[in-house]
């Protein structure tokens, strides 16, 4: 399987209190604070597969300032939400037609 | 024109980092209540932006701030002291601005649930900051590879590395500041490829020497950088980003030679970018600047744009950091003031004090451009299978052929052809590189082939907003 870059937490910052949350149909948890971007990447280093070519490119978000556009994920409840600028809530149901990823 | 009508003056800033910031605290200061409209749900900007709160605990200011967290602490005690005295909109984005016939601003609102909103004002102060500038390279569209200001992002509010041994590339004040902050965290930066040469920034030292303090900060980050043992390879450029089974890896050539670099993360960057959209939608004259390379607003030397009522502050003006642009926003609300006619209760001598400050901060800031000059030949020969337009897959091959075949008249007329950047961003990563290889392929200057024009919504609206807007 091909790499899947991760983020991972500054040294003592991810003792925050749990979210409940799901992607694609996989209960998972996310911290809060966590935006939605942060999350994802955390575990499954990337968001959405690209609209061009064979559909085996993904992305992952570029400028984190919600300038780039290049973060918008969906949510099971039609609403498409920029995730560098979005915290995950509680709850929340992600859609991402990714496999689990690399790890 | 002197304000003299009853109702009290409507002021509306847009952009709540340093610049908006001062701005609004100097009309509170003379008595007003300015609208503040802030883009993320807190104030601070990017530059002095706060983590949500889940994670304040974690990290003091000058964890997150470092040598400025004094400035950072003092902007949020100058945010906190007239929150109460001002109409603070956060969450907020302005996505249309346009002038009314009776020569007010209309302002097009949307908040984060997606309603949609109008607010009229008898004057805009537009401080909506900048993003990094991009030079495309293959590879750059790949999970892991960020912009420098997206990777600060998320180490300062977000507490996450992008990587744990991350190559940072281009250059600018911001490529070893970021580098360094990653390293103070716990990372181990795999490498840091300067594009600027040595001699570049040996021309720009009197220039620098306007604000010495924070030209040695940034010599002192490199050597800091250098005595971890972190390679730093000056007057090199990263040529193609690979993705292998484990990493990255960075291919570079340059002065120091060339060869490759792995690392788990990449993060480029070539200086910053106004985010001048509101201005050009209302009507405000653009000039190319040749010193920064790029179209910037016309503005007076208080921030009065050419459209009487619309004033510029801080990076969306011109780019020269976070310290000129609290002195900025303090200059164009003074301006507003003065306009109104309500000047007469403020001090001259402090407005020409600050005059003479933002001088030396453009003299700063003209160093800045010796040293860190923009690359431009590198867009001339990037290879044809580099993703330009990222939104809407378009490549430097792409737009080579186009500007051959049909011999655009400017990059408006490419953006028709080829689709290169109609797509979500709005051609803020990819307008400048077409304008580059529009040049280069005509044999013209990039001041003759113009700028990517704004359209409406200047960033996509949530869907929710739409529907309401055609039920009515």
């Amino acid at each position: 399987m091909s790499f899947r870059p991760t983020c991972h937490p500054v040294q003592g910052t991810d003792q925050r209190s749990p979210l409940n949350v799901i992607v694609d149909g996989t209960a998972m948890v996310a911290r809060a604070g966590d935006t939605i971007l942060s999350f994802l990447l955390r575990e499954r280093g990337a968001l959405r597969k690209t609209e061009f070519g064979d559909g085996s490119r993904l992305r992952a978000g570029f400028c984190a300032m919600g300038a780039c556009q290049d973060c918008w994920v969906s949510l099971s409840d039609g609403r498409r939400v920029r995730a560098c600028s979005t915290l995950v809530e509680q709850g929340m149901h992600f859609v991402t037609g990714l496999d689990n990823g690399a790890h | 024109m002197a304000h003299t009508e009853t109702r009290p003056l409507c002021v509306a800033i847009v952009g709540a980092g340093p610049a908006g910031l001062r701005a609004a605290s100097t009309l509170v200061k003379a008595g007003l209540r300015p609208i503040l409209i802030n883009e993320a749900p807190e104030p601070g900007g990017q530059i002095y932006r706060r983590p949500p709160k889940a994670l304040l605990l974690f990290r003091s200011a000058k964890d997150l701030y470092g040598a400025d967290s004094h400035r950072a602490s003092a902007l949020d005690s100058a945010f906190d002291d007239m929150k109460e005295r001002i109409d603070y909109r956060p969450s907020t984005s302005v996505w249309n601005a346009t002038r009314r016939n009776d020569g007010r601003v209309r302002l097009h609102l949307c908040d984060a649930s997606g309603e949609v909103d109008t607010l009229d004002c008898d004057k805009v102060v537009l401080a909506t900051g900048a993003m990094d500038r991009i030079v495309p390279l293959p590879g750059w569209t790949e999970p892991g590879v960020w912009s420098l200001g997206g990777a600060q992002v998320m180490l300062k509010a977000q507490a996450q590395f992008v990587g744990r041994n991350p190559v940072f590339a281009g250059s600018g004040p911001l490529l070893y500041l970021v580098a360094w902050q990653y390293m103070k965290a716990g990372a181990t930066p795999a490498a840091v490829i300067d594009a600027s040469t040595f001699s570049a920034k040996l021309r720009a030292v009197p220039a620098m020497l306007a604000r010495s303090a924070v030209a040695f900060r940034g010599l002192r980050m490199a050597v800091a950088l250098r005595r971890r043992g972190i390679l730093v390879l000056e007057g090199c450029h990263a040529e193609r980003i690979d993705t292998t089974p484990t990493g990255f890896l960075v291919s570079w050539a340059g002065e120091q030679g060339s060869g490759d670099i792995s690392g788990d993360a990449v993060a480029i960057g070539h200086g910053l970018k106004p985010e001048q959209q509101l201005a050009e939608l209302l009507g405000c004259r653009l000039h190319f600047d040749p010193g920064a390379g790029q179209w910037l607003v016309e503005t007076d030397r208080d921030g009065r744009a050419s459209v009487p009522g619309v004033y510029l502050a801080g990076d969306m003006a011109m780019i020269r950091g976070a310290h000129a642009a609290e002195t900025a926003g303090e200059l164009s609300a003074l301006a507003v003031l003065a306009d109104a006619g309500l000047a007469p209760a403020y001090d001259g001598v402090r407005r020409i004090r600050l005059r003479r400050s933002m001088k030396r901060q453009d003299l700063f800031r003209k160093g800045l451009e010796a040293a860190f000059p923009f690359p431009s030949n590198r867009i001339e020969n990037l290879p044809d299978e580099t993703t330009v337009c990222r939104c809407e897959g378009v490549t430097a091959g792409d737009l080579r052929k186009a500007v051959a075949h049909w011999q655009p008249a400017d990059v408006n007329r490419l953006k028709a052809m080829t689709r290169c950047g109609m797509g979500r961003c709005q051609s803020r990563l990819c307008g400048e590189t077409a304008a580059a290889l529009l040049a280069a392929g005509s044999g013209r200057d990039r001041s003759e082939v113009g700028f990517v024009r704004s359209q409406i919504p200047v960033k996509p609206l949530p869907i929710p907003a739409r529907e309401r807007e055609t039920q009515r």
